[in-house]
């Protein structure tokens, strides 16, 4: 259940990597690449794969988006620091150079606008455009500089001084704090002549090389010039991960070597074997990408032929469903080719509000969501947050350990009214159209409060009712759960999260959270094997599900249906169609009998 | 000083591309345009802040005013732009 929209919410919007510290994820300073003969770094290591040159080194991380390629490297830009102010000898200069640094963010945004083919885009880089140009700004920082500033803190005082300004308006202008944040990065950047801060837009393809990626970030990225993402921290349900599935772009994560990559350099990233090759030759360069071009068309062709419902190769039907968080993340043919949603997230309706939304509008949300996709199931997740993905509105205390807090149904103990509320506007909404509409609850620790949610949905008229299983409880006892309930959708990062005791958060642990790991699978297990008992579906709807060689895993599992991006529906239904039930129940014995999670993967891979 | 007073067009105000549209029409007049709404603070026209901190709604009727030879120009070319629902205008290349 980890994604993008998740992510969001547990960083904040505003929360942009490379802006120092956040109290959400601490920051720590990425290890720094060792030399080959360095002991410690021995394991990291492996000398370049053919066809590179024997030079080149490669470094070793986590693969969480296959695909291979190859190209420039190029970093994310952090947000400049500032150094000790300087005494101001001659005021002139610093008013005509901080007016210079403005002028130059400014012509660069405008000269961005006029380049961007998306209207949206195209707006708001003109609006930021004219923040840099703002008489206002410029006024206030002149005024610091006659106070005896330097231009680069004057420039910082009067943007941080505005933006809180704005933020305190909230609304739409709140909304544009972190734009004059982004703007003041970029003139203080300018001034003491560091990079700029932000995605690398160079007007060719690169690798986007960064500590690690928050939503804000990659909000702007071009998949069409972003080649592929190697991130020194993270994990396979980090942020960067789940994008870079979505996207389809090759990424490694977890590699703290790559922040010795230096701007420029070509590199080969294989997103499978988790390696970054540094130093490759261009000619090594054009034919990687010339054979990634010839797999990602012999792909394309695969998934022509896996089109339709999916299904084992002997015809055994295992719903393929989409996770979105709002009727834009459906694909324009979703009326026609989509299974169903089988994760509505409902956050998006709520991020950064001041005030609950109210029932009509929720209504029309989710209305909009059934009304693509009538006749076929749609799951919605009633409000999954807490106080590590804090709602004002919802005014939760915060925990040293929001994880283990009160997050997700939880939440409603201290303000049922706003699960009311949803509840309500979801049966009107469902009333209105002809989706099939089923809710769940997210969090769901015992069959006790999967009892108290079932009522509260079936007070509402909604006649499906289900327990998301996150919490390792819930699916042991998932028999119990399913004695209240209709059915059960798994939600893998977070039950490998509190089955591994592991934060999702942390990278060096990230082997911790591979969803291979055997202990993930029994739970898993027990869930299907309840719901066979009981008679009643239980799904996967986190990222595992998305994983093709996984995913028929699962199904080999018992689990009845899956729940992904939309990029990775093709992918999943080739592979589950090239297996039948029987041999899908096979792999998955391999894999429960195997001692970890690489050994599981391994005995997968020669099963299958 | 010469004013005019005009109602704004645009569906969602003076926000977004309206007030980016307004504000930049703004920097191109030969004399300084301030606004206001009723009797309250007066902003610089060319000051995308200011204009965003007034909070113009749809329907929302702005003064503007500037002194000078070419006050009476510039102020006809503004309030015009304010009078057309430029949400409505397609964005151009």
């Amino acid at each position: 259940m980890a994604d993008a929209q998740r992510a969001t919410e547990e960083w904040g919007p505003d929360q942009r990597a490379g802006r120092g510290p956040s109290p959400a994820r601490p920051r720590r300073e990425a290890p720094s690449f060792r030399a080959p003969t360095d002991e410690n770094a021995a394991g990291r290591e492996s000398s370049a794969r053919e066809p590179g040159p024997h030079s080149s080194v490669a470094l070793q991380g986590l693969g969480v988006s296959a695909g291979s390629t190859a190209g420039p490297a190029l970093r994310m830009g952090r947000a400049p620091q500032l150094p000790a102010s300087r005494v101001v000898l001659d005021p002139e200069a610093e008013r005509a150079a901080a007016r210079e640094a403005l002028r130059l963010v400014a012509e660069e945004l405008a000269q961005r606008a006029e380049r961007a083919a998306d209207p949206a885009a195209r707006a708001i880089l003109e609006a930021q455009s004219l923040m840099a140009g703002d008489p206002m700004l410029t006024e206030s920082c002149d005024e610091l500089i006659a106070g005896g500033l330097d231009a680069a803190h004057a420039v910082h005082a009067a943007f941080t001084e505005q933006a809180e300004g704005l933020r305190a308006a909230g609304g739409y202008l709140g909304e544009r704090a972190a734009d004059l944040e982004d703007l003041r990065d970029r003139a203080v950047a300018r001034l003491l002549g560091e990079p700029m801060p932000g995605i690398p837009d160079p007007g060719h393809p690169f690798v986007l090389v960064a500590d690690d990626l928050a939503p804000a970030d990659t909000a702007a990225l071009d998949p069409a010039r972003v080649l592929a993402l190697v991130t020194a921290r993270g994990g396979p349900t980090s942020h960067t991960a789940i994008l870079a599935r979505a996207l389809g772009l090759p990424a490694v994560v977890a590699c703290p070597g790559s922040a010795s990559i230096e701007d420029g350099i070509l590199i080969h990233v294989d997103g499978a074997a988790g390696t970054v090759q540094l130093h490759v030759t261009a000619e090594h360069v054009a034919e990687v990408r010339e054979r990634a071009a010839a797999d990602a068309a012999q792909a394309a062709r695969g998934e022509e032929g896996a089109r339709g419902p999916g299904q084992t190769a002997d015809g055994h039907r295992v719903p393929l469903m989409l996770n979105i968080g709002s009727a834009d993340d459906l694909p324009a043919d979703a009326a026609e080719n989509a299974e169903g949603v089988g994760l509505l997230r409902t956050e998006l309706l709520f991020l950064g509000r001041h005030d609950a939304p109210g029932l009509e509008e929720q209504r029309e949300a989710y209305a909009r969501v059934f009304a693509a996709l009538p006749g076929r199931r749609v799951v919605l997740r009633t409000l999954d947050a807490g106080a590590d993905k804090p709602l004002p509105f919802l005014s939760l205390a915060e925990e040293p350990n929001p994880a283990l807090g009160i997050r997700g149904l939880r939440t409603a103990r201290a303000r049922p009214e706003v699960l009311e509320t949803q509840l309500a506007a979801v049966a009107l909404a469902a009333a209105d159209t002809a989706a099939e509409v089923w809710v769940m609850a997210p969090m769901v620790s015992t069959a006790g409060e999967a009892a108290e949610f079932a009522a509260r949905v079936r007070a509402h008229g909604l006649a499906k009712v289900g327990a998301m299983v996150e919490v390792p409880a819930a699916a042991l006892r998932a028999g119990q759960v399913l004695e209240h309930v209709d059915f059960l959708s798994i939600g893998t990062n977070d039950l490998g999260q509190y089955t591994m005791a592991t934060d999702r958060q942390c990278g060096e642990l990230a082997d911790l959270l591979d969803p291979w790991q055997p202990a993930l699978l029994d739970l898993i297990a027990a869930c299907a094997a309840a719901g066979r008992a009981a008679g009643k579906p239980v799904g996967v709807c986190g990222e595992a599900a998305s994983d093709p060689l996984l995913a028929c895993v699962l199904v080999g599992l018992g689990i009845s249906s899956l729940s992904m991006s939309q990029g990775a529906v093709g992918r999943v239904n080739a592979q589950l169609r090239r297996r039948t039930r029987d041999e899908c129940a096979r792999l998955a014995e391999a894999v429960l009998a195997a001692p970890d999670a690489a050994a599981a993967r391994a005995a997968a891979e020669s099963a299958g | 000083m010469p004013e005019r007073t005009v109602t704004v067009a645009s569906r969602t105000g003076l926000h977004a591309r309206p007030a980016a549209l307004f504000v930049k029409a703004a920097a191109a007049q030969p004399v300084p345009v301030k606004l206001r709404v009723g009797e309250g603070k007066l902003v610089d026209a060319r000051s995308i802040l200011g204009v965003l901190s007034l909070k113009v709604g749809h329907g929302t009727a702005v003064t503007l005013s500037a002194d000078g030879d070419a006050a009476d120009q510039a102020l006809d070319v503004l309030a015009e732009l304010l009078a057309r629902d430029l949400d409505a205008e397609p964005v151009d290349g």
